[in-house]
C-alpha cells in the first residue's frame, strides 16, 4: 500500500492504556494469585509481542471464585433496586470516561482495528451498562403480573472476538436482575475484562458480586462442572461445537442455559437492490472485525442476473481495504486473534481453492510479523462446498447466485445455523417477506451487523437459545413462575 | 323384539389406539398395554407408542406446523377456543374417566376437567396478543426501525406427567400450539383413555391434522429417541424423574433443541404461571428485524 502515490500517512493511535504488567484473578473484590501459582503471557497478535502476564485459573480458583459470588448474592440479590441501578449507571458512565483507553487495550489484545474498537465497541458497551442499569428497579413491568426473581449465580464465558462487548452483555443484564457473576474471558483476550474488573471495584461494586477468571479451556470447564453445585446458571457465547459439550454437562443438572453461537449466515441481494449500498452491507457483513463475527454475512446470495456487476463492483471496493496496524486510525482489517484461528481460517482457504472455487483476495502487503489474513471473495461456490457450509470465523465471502425468492429463502434456510441474515431490495413488501420466512434471530434489511443493547440478539437453531438485550434479553436471568 | 329381562346391556368398549396426523392408528409395534382401573380390573388395552410411531407422528407435525404458523394469530385462536368448546362437550366423559381410572372423587375430577377447560378458553385468548406482549418496537440509538416478533420454534414434544393428566396434556401442549408449533404429546400411560378421548376432543375440533399428535407410551423408553430426534425443535415436560428428564437434555444438545422442564412448581393449578405469556415464552423464538428510518 505504500507503494501507491496516495497512500495514507500512518494515523496512529496515541493514547495508552494505563497496563499493568501483570493481572490476578478477581475474586471477592481482590486481584489475587491462581493457586497453583500458573501463569499466561498475553500477546498482541498484530507484533506477536507479549504485553502482560495473567493468572491460568485452576478448578480451585474457579470454585473460589464461586464461592465468593455464592456468598455475595444473598445481600446483592437484595439491595434495593434502585441502588443497584445507580451503582450500574455509575459503572457505565466510568467506561465511558476511559473508553479511549479501552477501545486502545482491546485492539492492541485483540487485532481488531481502533476505528472499530472505539466507534463500535466501546459505545455498545457503555450503551448496555446504561441501558441494564434502568432495568434494576423496572423488573416487575418487564414481567408483569410473573415476580421475576434473580436466578443466582451465573457462570459466564465469552469468546475473543467482542471481549469486552461481551462481558457487557453478559455481566449488565445479570446484575441488572440481581444475580451474582463469574465470567471468564477468552484465553487470547484476558485484558479488557481485568481493566473492567478495576473499574467496578473503583466504581464501589460490592465484593463478590462480579468475579473474573482468566484461563484457557479447562477454566471453563470448571465452571460448567460446578453446574448445580454453586452455579445456578451458565451463559455461554462461543462456537457450536464448545456450546452443545457444555449442553451436554449441564444436562441433568437443572441449570438454566443461554448459548449464543455460531453462524453461517446469507447475505441475499436482489437484483432491485441499490447495489453501492448493499456493496458497503456486504463489506461491513464480511469484512467487519476480519469476520471474526458469529453473525457475519458469511453466504452472500445475489440474484443471477445482477451477479458479474455486483461481484465486480465488490471486488474494487475490497481492493480498497487498509489490512495492517490496528491501532491506526486508518485500517480497515486488523490482525486475525491468534496464530490458531489464522491457521483455521488458511484451512479453509484452501479447501475452497480445492473444491473448486475461484478466489479473489486484497493484493496489499502483509506486516511480516503477527497474523493476517487478507479479506477475500470465493466466487461460484456450490451448496455443498466446505466454505459454504462451515463457520469460517475469518474474513472470507462465498458467492452464490439465485433466480427466485422462494429459492433464495429454500438456501438461505438451508443449514443448521440460524443467527442472522441480510437482505437488499428496495422493494419494501419484499423485504418484509424475506424477513418473515428467513430462519434467524437477527435479519438485517437493506443494513446489516448493527446492534444495540436494546434490541435482543440470538439464534435460532443450532445457533443457540437465549436472547440478549431489550426486555427480552432479561428472561435468561430471571426465574419467573417455577420454570428457568 | 324386545330385550329379555334381566340381561344386563353389555357395554361397547372403546379401542384405545393413538392420534396421529388427525387419524387414529394403531401402534405400528402392534403393542399393546394393559390399562386398568382404579379396581385393578383391565378395562382397555392401549396402543403402545413405539420409536416409529415417534417418527411418524414428528413427520406429521413438521408437514403440519408451517401452515399452522402461517395461519393468522385471529384464526388461531378460534381454533384453540373451538376445543373448548369440543372438551365442554366431553365434560362429563373425562370426569367418570378420571374417577374409573384413577380413582377420584368426582368433586376433584370435575376441578380438573373445568380448570382445563377454561385454561383451553385463556390460550385462545392469547394467540393474537403473545407478539404484543412478548415482542415489540425497539428503541435503538440510531436511524434504524427496529422490532422484535416471537415465532415458533417448530415441532415441539411434549411429555405428560402422571398427575392430573387432563390438566397436564391442556397446560403443556396448548402454549406450545397457541404460539404456532405443532406438538406430539407423550401421553401417560396410567390413564390412556383419557388421553385418547382428549384426541377425539381435537379430532372434532377445528385443530388441523398433525398439529396435534398424541401418542400414548413409556416415557422413559421414548426419552431418548425424542431427544435424538433432529426434527424436533423442542421439548416440554413436567415431574419427569431423573434420569428420563437427564436423557431428554442430553440428547437434546445433539441440534441444540430447546428443552423446558418444570418440577413441582408451578403447580399446574397455578394459574398466576399457566395462564401468563411466560408459560408460551419458552416455545417462541424472538426475531428482530431492522430497517434504517433514514436516507
Amino acid at each position: 500500500m505504500n507503494s501507491t502515490p496516495f497512500a495514507y500517512a500512518p494515523a496512529p493511535e496515541s493514547v495508552r492504556p494505563a497496563l499493568k504488567p501483570s493481572y490476578g484473578l478477581f475474586i471477592g473484590g481482590r486481584f489475587v494469585a491462581a493457586k497453583a501459582g500458573r501463569s499466561f503471557k498475553t500477546i498482541n497478535p498484530a507484533t506477536e509481542e507479549p504485553i502482560a502476564e495473567v493468572a491460568d485459573a485452576g478448578s480451585h480458583d474457579v470454585a473460589r471464585a464461586v464461592d465468593a459470588a455464592r456468598k455475595a448474592f444473598p445481600k446483592w440479590s437484595k439491595t434495593r433496586p434502585a441502588e443497584r441501578a445507580k451503582l450500574l449507571f455509575r459503572i457505565a458512565r466510568r467506561i465511558q470516561e476511559r473508553s479511549r483507553e479501552l477501545a486502545v487495550l482491546e485492539s492492541m489484545n485483540g487485532g481488531k482495528p481502533i476505528k472499530e474498537s472505539r466507534d463500535e465497541d466501546l459505545p455498545l458497551v457503555v450503551q448496555h451498562f446504561f441501558h441494564h442499569a434502568g432495568w434494576c428497579d423496572k423488573l416487575p413491568y418487564a414481567f408483569a403480573g410473573a415476580q421475576p426473581r434473580p436466578v443466582g449465580v451465573c457462570g459466564q464465558i465469552i469468546p475473543w472476538n467482542f471481549p469486552l462487548m461481551m462481558a457487557a452483555w453478559k455481566l449488565a443484564p445479570a446484575l441488572a436482575c440481581g444475580n451474582t457473576c463469574v465470567l471468564k474471558p477468552a484465553e487470547t483476550t484476558p485484558l479488557t475484562a481485568l481493566m473492567l474488573a478495576e473499574i467496578l471495584q473503583e466504581c464501589g461494586l460490592p465484593d463478590g458480586v462480579v468475579n473474573i477468571i482468566t484461563g484457557g479451556p479447562d477454566a471453563g470447564r470448571a465452571i460448567t462442572a460446578l453446574a448445580g453445585k454453586g452455579v445456578d446458571k451458565i451463559a455461554f457465547t462461543g462456537s457450536t461445537e464448545v456450546g452443545k459439550a457444555i449442553a451436554k454437562s449441564v444436562a441433568g443438572t437443572g441449570v438454566g442455559l443461554t448459548l449464543e453461537l455460531g453462524g453461517k449466515s446469507p447475505n441475499i441481494v436482489f437484483a432491485d437492490a441499490a447495489l453501492d449500498q448493499a456493496v458497503e452491507g456486504v463489506v461491513s457483513g464480511i469484512w467487519f472485525n476480519q469476520g471474526h463475527v458469529c453473525c457475519a454475512g458469511s453466504r452472500l446470495f445475489i440474484e443471477e442476473s445482477a451477479h458479474d456487476d455486483f461481484v465486480a463492483r465488490l471486488e474494487r471496493r475490497m481492493q480498497q481495504l487498509r489490512v495492517g496496524d490496528p491501532l491506526d486510525k486508518n485500517t480497515d482489517v486488523g490482525a486475525v486473534n491468534s496464530k490458531a484461528q489464522l491457521e483455521t481460517i488458511n484451512r479453509y482457504l484452501k479447501a475452497g481453492s480445492d473444491e473448486g472455487a475461484a478466489k479473489l483476495e486484497v493484493s496489499c502487503a502483509l506486516p511480516k510479523k503477527g497474523f493476517w489474513c487478507r479479506p477475500t471473495i470465493f466466487t461460484g461456490v456450490q451448496p455443498s462446498h466446505t466454505i459454504a457450509r462451515e463457520e469460517i470465523f475469518g474474513p472470507v465471502v462465498s458467492v452464490m447466485t439465485f433466480r427466485t425468492p422462494d429459492e433464495a429463502v429454500q438456501r438461505a434456510n438451508n443449514t443448521t445455523y440460524g443467527l442472522s441474515a441480510g437482505v437488499w431490495t428496495e422493494k419494501a413488501a419484499r423485504a418484509l417477506e424475506m424477513s418473515n420466512r428467513l430462519h434467524a434471530g437477527v435479519v438485517w434489511l437493506n443494513t446489516f451487523n448493527r446492534f444495540d443493547a436494546s434490541a435482543p440478539f440470538g439464534g435460532y437453531k443450532e445457533s443457540g437459545f437465549g436472547r440478549e438485550g431489550g426486555r427480552q434479553g432479561l428472561a435468561s436471568y430471571v426465574k419467573v413462575g417455577g420454570g428457568r | 323384539m324386545s330385550r329379555s329381562a334381566g340381561s344386563a346391556r353389555v357395554e361397547v368398549a372403546k379401542t384405545l389406539k393413538l392420534y396421529m396426523n388427525g387419524a387414529f392408528p394403531r401402534s405400528e409395534s402392534g403393542r399393546t398395554i394393559p390399562v386398568k382401573d382404579a379396581r385393578k380390573r383391565v378395562v382397555a388395552h392401549a396402543s403402545h407408542a413405539s420409536r416409529k410411531d415417534l417418527r411418524d407422528a414428528v413427520e406429521a407435525a413438521n408437514a403440519a406446523q408451517a401452515k399452522w404458523a402461517a395461519a393468522t394469530a385471529y384464526n388461531r385462536g378460534q381454533v384453540i377456543y373451538r376445543i373448548a368448546e369440543m372438551l365442554e362437550a366431553r365434560r362429563g366423559e373425562f370426569i367418570s374417566l378420571i374417577c374409573a381410572i384413577e380413582g377420584r372423587s368426582k368433586a376433584d375430577a370435575t376441578r380438573e376437567v373445568d380448570h382445563a377447560i377454561d385454561r383451553c378458553v385463556c390460550f385462545a385468548g392469547w394467540t393474537d396478543k403473545i407478539a404484543s406482549v412478548l415482542g415489540g418496537k425497539q428503541p435503538v440509538a440510531g436511524p434504524y426501525f427496529v422490532f422484535s416478533m416471537p415465532e415458533p420454534t417448530g415441532t415441539v414434544a411434549v411429555v405428560a406427567p402422571d398427575e392430573q393428566p387432563l390438566l397436564a396434556m391442556v397446560s403443556l401442549a396448548l402454549p406450545v400450539i397457541a404460539a404456532g408449533n405443532s406438538a406430539i404429546v407423550i401421553a401417560p400411560m396410567t390413564n390412556a383413555p383419557l388421553a385418547i378421548a382428549l384426541g377425539e376432543a381435537l379430532a372434532t375440533s377445528d385443530v388441523p391434522a398433525g398439529v396435534v399428535n398424541i401418542l400414548t407410551g413409556i416415557r422413559a423408553e421414548l426419552a431418548p429417541w425424542i431427544a435424538s430426534h433432529r426434527d424436533i425443535a423442542a421439548v416440554c415436560g413436567a415431574r419427569l424423574a431423573a434420569a428420563d428428564a437427564k436423557a431428554l437434555e442430553l440428547g437434546a444438545a445433539e441440534n441444540l433443541k430447546r428443552v423446558c422442564l418444570f418440577s413441582e412448581a408451578p403447580k399446574f393449578d397455578d394459574d398466576a404461571f399457566w395462564h401468563s405469556p411466560f408459560a408460551i415464552a419458552p416455545f417462541v423464538e424472538i426475531k428482530t428485524v431492522w430497517h434504517p428510518s433514514a436516507l
